[in-house]
């Protein structure tokens, strides 16, 4: 009689426990998007500036940093030029940038990279298709792919140059 | 060691206050016996052995139940204070915008999560523990009520009779003749009779006493409803903003579902148009004042072959639809509902090339103001590049001109004119309303020719797997409170201890109902009708 009071009372706290441990864990302590570190990214395919096709799978073998940015975001203003400098460091230790402009004119973007002489890749994403994918809210945002097209990180907000070169060191192969 | 034997010889669990069989009390009680629970021992408060009987015991208690509810009552008026962070403009960052706004309290309004109250986690944690609270506090009185229900005995204890609020003792001639009659008024009014040496227990509507339990059970099955939201795959809520002639992806769909949206159409009531018997109400407001429709045509494609994000897809069209406000547009479990509108987003805009002092045109262009072209050639040498575009122009603090978003709500433009007299080219900055030529006075400038407009519609793309569970989970609530509500659990006692006659009753609720029935069932007999020993006393 006691013994089975023990192990009723043990198992209906133990279900309850696990139904409220899962529901805080799965939505508080990881991030509320479709897509999350450790996932492989998801695959996507834009055409640059020049009319090039650029798709993520190609770029197995070498970490990525892939950046989602508008003319009009000023964090993101301000750090391309950090990108943009520690991209020429990065890129011959096989780093690569692909920044994912969120589907503005070709034209305002195209003034914008010729402003900062930006040399990687920049692509538009004119249907919202990648943004979708990635579940993009606010900008900037960043994801860190590595070698293996996994997100090793995804980081919201305005980076330093510093914060740019430890990323890129983090996603070296 | 765990019962107590009474004197009638049932054998009932520790802490028990009235005898399960016959009521008599086990312990000190006061004079009119409190029949909460019929007096059952409520397990929590006699084992305290383990740790699991102290996690246990603690949650059992209802004064505890109620401080969760307390506190999360306080919590969620505390959220209401500042705005919510679905609230605040988009663009800024959370944590720099509490702050800035409402200073140190803001930074610990955010710090703490009362900015996004419903996703935080202690809140969360305090709904699940008055969850948990509730299933205990359920499971620790409903069996030992049931228990003391279903062992009841038709004889009782003289003690538990005279202590019932609802008594009369007195002696009645020929008691055995007396009684079918009130026994043939009891059951004419619905209760079940037992009888037992010639006494008399007459119950109805137990069933009433379950209705809290049901009602509980109907709360958790709600609870766990609202859970399973959070599992991938079981709750979508997007929105999405779609132009008249776009087609764009499906937010939420992971890239299986596009749409295109056709035109969206804004219908107003306008006098002419209605009935007589509308014409005073439409005066009311105003002729077209009052909104009609809000429509959006649309067609649902779906995407064939693989996702590959990006990539220009191929649709296969699945089905036309006027998606209308409370008429969605359903496929595979999605809902596409109309939730807001944008009139007249500027398409294009058209401009002249013009002589300034002749006013003679060499022709016109016309510029789409999502996707410019870089060049525009007018044949005879004359041309017009774009250098710049700021579709939503502002002049920024540095005093450049910038965008704020990527919709044409402001377009500004930088335009280099090229004509034969002009080889080098002219740079005009061209906004509405407003010319700058940074570079000294041209001979040629962009005319305003006219704008080309479209509406622009805003759906909710919804899908739900746990409507169903929310939906079982209420109607059980409802089931448990209706059940609680509207039917009283009666019982009538009618005992002969030597030559007394002994009337005792008791209902859990509406004792003014109890009383105007039992007046029909003992008017005109030789019983004494039971008397309410509160109202006595006081």
């Amino acid at each position: 009689m006691k013994g089975k009071r023990f192990w009723l009372r043990t198992v209906i706290l133990a279900i309850m426990l696990a139904a409220i441990g899962y529901t805080i864990y799965s939505n508080v302590f990881v991030e509320k998007r479709a897509i999350q570190v450790g996932d492989s990214a998801p695959d996507f395919v834009l055409t640059d500036l020049n009319g090039n096709k650029i798709q993520l799978s190609d770029y197995r073998g070498k970490g990525v940093f892939l950046n989602f940015w508008a003319t009009w975001c000023k964090p993101c203003e301000k750090e391309m030029p950090y990108i943009n400098s520690q991209y020429n460091v990065y890129k011959n230790e096989g780093v690569e940038v692909i920044a994912v402009n969120v589907g503005e004119a070709k034209v305002t973007v195209q003034t914008f990279v010729d402003r900062f002489q930006l040399t990687f890749p920049v692509v538009i994403d004119q249907q919202d298709q990648v943004m979708n994918a990635y579940n993009i809210g606010p900008l900037p945002a960043t994801f860190l792919i590595d070698k293996e097209g996994k997100i090793v990180d995804i980081i919201t907000g305005a980076m330093t140059e510093e914060d740019v070169k430890k990323y890129m060191e983090r996603i070296k192969p | 060691m765990e019962q107590v034997k009474c004197e009638c010889g049932h054998v009932n669990p520790i802490g028990t206050v009235l005898c399960e069989a016959c009521g008599k009390p086990l312990e000190e009680v006061p004079m009119l016996l409190d029949m909460r629970y019929e007096g059952s021992a409520r397990r929590s408060q006699t084992y305290n052995q383990t740790i699991v009987d102290k996690i246990w015991n603690f949650f059992s208690s209802v004064k505890v139940g109620v401080w969760l509810i307390v506190i999360t009552l306080v919590a969620s008026a505390i959220g209401t204070i500042y705005p919510q962070q679905m609230y605040i403009p988009p663009t800024v960052s959370p944590a720099e915008y509490y702050e800035e706004q409402y200073g140190w309290l803001g930074k610990w309004y955010y710090a703490l999560g009362f900015h996004d109250l419903y996703s935080s986690w202690w809140y969360m944690l305090l709904i699940a523990l008055i969850g948990v609270s509730l299933v205990i506090c359920s499971l620790d009185r409903v069996v030992p009520l049931y228990r003391a229900l279903n062992n009841q005995r038709v004889t009782r204890n003289e003690q538990f009779l005279q202590r019932q609020r609802l008594f009369s003792r007195s002696q009645v001639k020929d008691y055995e003749n007396a009684l079918p009659r009130v026994v043939d008024r009891l059951t004419k009014r619905g209760y079940r009779i037992r009888e037992e040496n010639g006494n008399i227990l007459a119950e109805k509507g137990r069933f009433s006493r379950w209705g809290p339990y049901v009602n509980h059970i109907g709360l958790i099955v709600f609870l766990i409803g609202a859970m399973l939201r959070f599992v991938p795959g079981m709750y979508v809520d997007e929105n999405m903003w779609i132009r008249e002639g776009e087609i764009k992806e499906i937010p939420g769909t992971n890239g299986k579902y596009f749409l295109e949206n056709k035109t969206f159409i804004l219908e107003v009531y306008e006098k002419e148009k209605e009935k007589e018997a509308f014409q005073a109400a439409i005066d009311r407001v105003g002729s077209g004042m009052m909104a009609k429709n809000y429509q959006t045509d649309v067609v649902l494609y779906e995407r064939v072959g693989p996702v590959v994000a990006g990539e220009e897809p191929k649709l296969k069209k699945i089905k036309s639809f006027s998606i209308r406000v409370n008429e969605p547009l359903k496929h595979d479990h999605y809902a596409l509902y109309q939730v807001d509108f944008k009139l007249n987003e500027l398409k294009s805009m058209s401009f002249h090339l013009t002589d300034k002092q002749t006013a003679k045109s060499f022709g016109t262009i016309t510029v789409d103001l999502i996707q410019p072209e870089k060049e525009y050639d007018l044949g005879n040498g004359y041309k017009v590049q774009l250098l710049s575009y700021f579709p939503d122009f502002y002049f920024d603090e540095n005093g450049n001109p910038n965008t704020r978003s990527k919709v044409p709500n402001n377009p500004a433009f930088v335009f280099k004119m090229f004509a034969p007299d002009r080889p080098k080219g002219e740079v005009s900055f061209t906004a509405i309303r407003q010319t700058i030529e940074p570079f000294g006075d041209n001979k040629y400038k962009m005319a305003f020719a006219g704008v080309d407009t479209r509406h622009v519609s805003a759906l909710t793309v919804r899908r739900d797997f746990t409507l169903w569970i929310l939906g079982i989970g209420g109607t059980i609530f409802m089931i448990g409170l209706i059940q609680g509500m509207y039917w009283n659990h009666r019982r009538v006692w009618v005992q002969r201890i030597n030559e007394d006659v002994l009337i005792a009753a008791h209902t859990n609720k509406n004792w003014f109902g109890l009383k105007k029935e039992l007046e029909g069932i003992f008017n005109d007999t030789p019983f004494v009708m039971p008397i309410d020993q509160v109202d006595k006393r006081s």
